[in-house]
């Protein structure tokens, strides 16, 4: 029923009380986290600095403006609302599609859904009191245009967005995983929602091998499409895009989760400061041989006049 | 890395010998013994006066209780800054003067018994049998209760046992006799004068363990005829349940009919009692008593008043608590609703015993939860959503204890113990868990809440942990020491070897 520890020590398994206090409580000051627990400031941020993200269309920061709601959002295409605190993807709301209906107009969610204006407004306002943000502070809803996946993963994903998980350390991106949603988690991307996670090679952008609630899996679920006929297009792009968001938010312990957009390419959809470990279980291996070897790097080399093409360069070298 | 750490490792050292050596200090020096073992039981209460002095001469007469039946008197005291005390023997009464006091005045009287098997004999004598006035329709009343249980009664002692069974059935006449007489054990007294039996208030306190501000119980004793003999006997009845003799845990303060406390020279006074139990070696209580104010090395919570020991003896219990979370939570890696809040559900738990405080606990969540889902459907703001929850959690409390009250169960009403604010939280969380995550993690964490609760309150009621806890306070250090030591622990949590299992097996 247990596995060994001193097994899973000799794979470099990083645990969650190591994570916390090697990684997470060293190289993450806590005055960064505020860059990365709110959304809107991560998309300032890296917007300023050039890094692609989703468009944003507008922000509701006050009650008193849901009643006008609909001058906030777009009449035509797609958008997407979610809280600028939320965590673990709560309260994140997909519109598809709007359609004119008379007077009024017709939001379809991703599932096929039909609501109107009325749940939108509800929902903004339970965003706005602070229902799914970290200790219920009251929070700011951000309306973002909807990303287009790219079509080479239709086959891959159930009803959601598939989104890369890149764990960047120190600037450079050691690991990754795609996470693809199925009926099981409700088109979330979250792992123990029962999505998939895809652990994918560093250095060629291809799919090395899946598991599903821990377990390995060989197709999609729902799909049925073979997981290893996966391959990121556009990779070492999508790596850049990762290791330059070091350079932006300083945390040195990043989770950057990217989504392929058909027209503007990878764009970073958020960051974490505390990134998860079941990206060891996808890729089915250790993240500490990596993060110990950066870690050595770092202190021999005169990293920090490394731009962050340089550093991909290094993990696309190394981990060959 | 290993030697920037050195400091932090000589902490941990440092707290933990610290801790031990200031325990084995106090064992040796004061024989305070490790186990609770067999040790006598000895109950200590303290009686806290409390008034408003007139600016004159004033004078304070407490009632003190007496060596009684599996009671014996070991020591008292007092504390009174500025009185003059002086025990009066023959009249059971302990009295402070002072010749001019003004404002607030505390003062304490506080006194150690002893649980054994001797009996006393009761030497307080018969009051006189008062005459007896209603006014009508009240007299109508008394006389037509008095003639029913006197044909049901053969003597003194069988008619006021079926007088207190008469004044539990609670009919038509007694209840008009409660409206000019509200206190069931006043009347109780009054309708026993007016079939001459002599009878008197008496008054018994509670024992239950870290108890503060506790009042004292009122019973009626009732004196008879011994058969062929001048002499009175007398038995005690509690008008509540109606039964004979003094009920369970239960210390006599008073043996005759005389006001507790009479204050002259001062208003507003109040007398509040706090209880709290004890298992030492009787010797090693006294020798650390004699020792205390000599020796700052003996830092004990005995130095304290009683009240204050009493909230320690809480206190202390805490940290023992606080361990039991960062080990499931480091080493285990339960998952919980809210890191301290098994703990505050533990601490619920050991005032209202285990089972009562685990079914009103299941109680409170499960309905609250079931409102709760109704408030997700109006859209409320968080705040005015939390303050509902709150409201109806007092509700739901309420309505339980008036419940089991009606239904005569009495352990209901501890579920008022409970941490409200801490539980509408709790009902917060685990509604908004449900509606994102599902009822499986709300399963989860309610689990391991429980789960955490439960080990909390089975470490902190053991009774050897108590023991320790309270009379060495070197234990506190060397369970800081523990939990630095556990916060500086990197290893795998148990969880995490479930997890991670699959990664091993290829």
């Amino acid at each position: 029923m247990f596995a060994n520890p001193f097994s899973l020590h000799k794979l470099g398994i990083l645990g969650m009380n190591e994570r916390n206090s090697r990684y997470v409580s060293r190289y993450n000051p806590r005055h960064l986290y505020p860059l990365v627990d709110d959304k809107l400031q991560t998309k300032q941020l890296l917007e300023s600095s050039g890094i692609n993200v989703p468009e944003l269309i507008s922000t509701i920061k006050e009650q008193s403006t849901i009643q006008k709601l609909i001058d906030f959002l777009p009449a035509s295409s797609g958008f997407v609302i979610k809280p600028a605190k939320g965590s673990g993807g709560k309260g994140i709301l997909v519109i598809q599609q709007v359609e004119a209906n008379g007077r009024d107009f017709n939001y379809i969610k991703a599932n096929g859904a039909v609501v109107d204006i009325e749940y939108l407004k509800r929902h903004c306002s339970n965003i706005l009191a602070g229902l799914y943000s970290l200790g219920g502070k009251s929070d700011i809803a951000i309306v973002e245009r909807i990303i287009e996946f790219d079509d080479a993963f239709s086959d891959f994903s159930y009803e959601g967005v598939p989104d890369i998980r890149v764990i960047v350390f120190k600037g450079y991106p050691i690991m990754a995983m795609m996470r693809l949603s199925t009926q099981a988690s409700d088109g979330k991307a979250n792992l123990h929602q029962g999505a998939v996670g895809v652990g994918i090679d560093i250095v060629s952008g291809k799919a090395l091998h899946a598991v599903q609630f821990g377990k390995p899996v060989k197709e999609h679920p729902d799909t049925h499409r073979l997981l290893e006929e996966l391959q990121v297009p556009d990779w070492n792009n999508l790596l850049l895009l990762a290791a330059q968001c070091y350079d932006e938010t300083q945390l040195g312990f990043l989770g950057a989760d990217i989504v392929l957009d058909v027209q503007h390419g990878p764009l970073v959809l958020e960051l974490n400061a505390r990134p998860g470990l079941a990206i060891q279980i996808a890729n089915g291996c250790g993240l500490k041989p990596r993060l110990r070897l950066i870690e050595n790097k770092v202190n021999t080399f005169r990293h920090k006049s490394l731009s962050a093409e340089q550093r991909v360069e290094f993990c696309l070298n190394e981990f060959d | 890395m290993s030697n920037s750490r050195w400091p932090f490792y000589s902490l941990i050292a440092v707290l933990f010998f610290g801790g031990i050596f200031l325990s084995v200090y106090r064992h040796i020096e004061y024989q305070v013994p490790w186990m609770p073992g067999e040790r006598l039981i000895t109950w200590s209460v303290e009686a806290r006066i409390e008034l408003q002095a007139d600016n004159e001469a004033t004078t304070v007469r407490l009632l003190r209780p007496l060596n009684q039946n599996n009671y014996s008197l070991l020591d008292e005291s007092t504390a009174s800054p500025g009185f003059g005390v002086a025990y009066l023997d023959e009249k059971n009464i302990i009295e402070w003067t002072k010749r001019e006091a003004s404002g607030p005045q505390s003062l304490f009287y506080r006194a150690t018994f002893l649980v054994n098997n001797e009996q006393e004999s009761d030497q307080s004598k018969a009051p006189d049998v008062l005459s007896v006035v209603w006014s009508e329709p009240y007299q109508t009343a008394a006389n037509q209760v008095v003639d029913q249980v006197n044909q049901r009664s053969a003597g003194s002692v069988s008619f006021a046992q079926q007088l207190f069974l008469a004044l539990k059935e609670n009919d038509e006449n007694i209840s008009l006799l409660k409206k000019d007489v509200p206190d069931e054990a006043e009347l109780a007294v009054k309708l026993l004068n007016q079939n001459n039996i002599s009878a008197s208030l008496i008054y018994a306190l509670k024992l239950e363990d870290g108890r503060r501000r506790q009042s004292l119980t009122t019973l009626v004793k009732v004196w008879f005829d011994e058969a062929g003999t001048d002499n009175k006997q007398s038995i005690i009845f509690d008008p509540i349940t109606g039964q004979r003799n003094i009920p369970e845990n239960h210390l006599l303060w008073s043996q005759a009919s005389k006001p507790i406390l009479e204050v002259v020279g001062g208003f507003d006074s109040i007398v509040t009692f706090s209880i709290i139990r004890q298992r030492e070696s009787i010797g090693a209580a006294i020798k650390a008593q004699q020792n205390l104010e000599q020796n700052l090395i003996n830092f004990s919570i005995h130095t304290l008043p009683l009240e204050e020991q009493a909230l320690f003896k809480t206190i202390l219990l805490l940290p023992v608590g606080a361990l039991v979370v960062c080990l499931l939570r480091i080493l285990v890696g339960l998952r919980t609703s809210g890191t301290f809040m098994p703990v505050l559900i533990a601490l619920a738990f050991i005032q209202t015993s285990l089972m009562t405080g685990l079914v009103g606990f299941l109680l409170i969540v499960f309905f609250g939860l079931l409102l709760r889902s109704y408030l997700s459907r109006l859209n409320l703001l968080l705040v005015a959503r939390i303050s509902a929850v709150i409201i109806t959690v007092i509700a739901i409390i309420a309505i339980f204890s008036v419940m089991s009250f009606k239904i005569g169960l009495v352990e209901g009403l501890k579920i008022t113990f409970f941490p409200m604010i801490i539980l509408a939280w709790t009902i917060e969380r685990m509604s908004i868990l449900w509606e994102e995550e599902g009822p499986k993690e709300v399963f989860v964490q309610g689990g391991g809440s429980l789960l955490t609760a439960l080990l909390a309150y089975l470490a902190m009621t053991n009774d050897w942990v108590r023991h320790l806890t309270f009379n060495f306070l070197g234990i506190q250090l060397i369970l800081l020491a523990f939990i630095l030591a556990l916060g500086n622990y990197t290893g795998y949590r148990l969880f995490e070897l479930i997890r991670f299992k699959s990664m091993v097996e290829k």
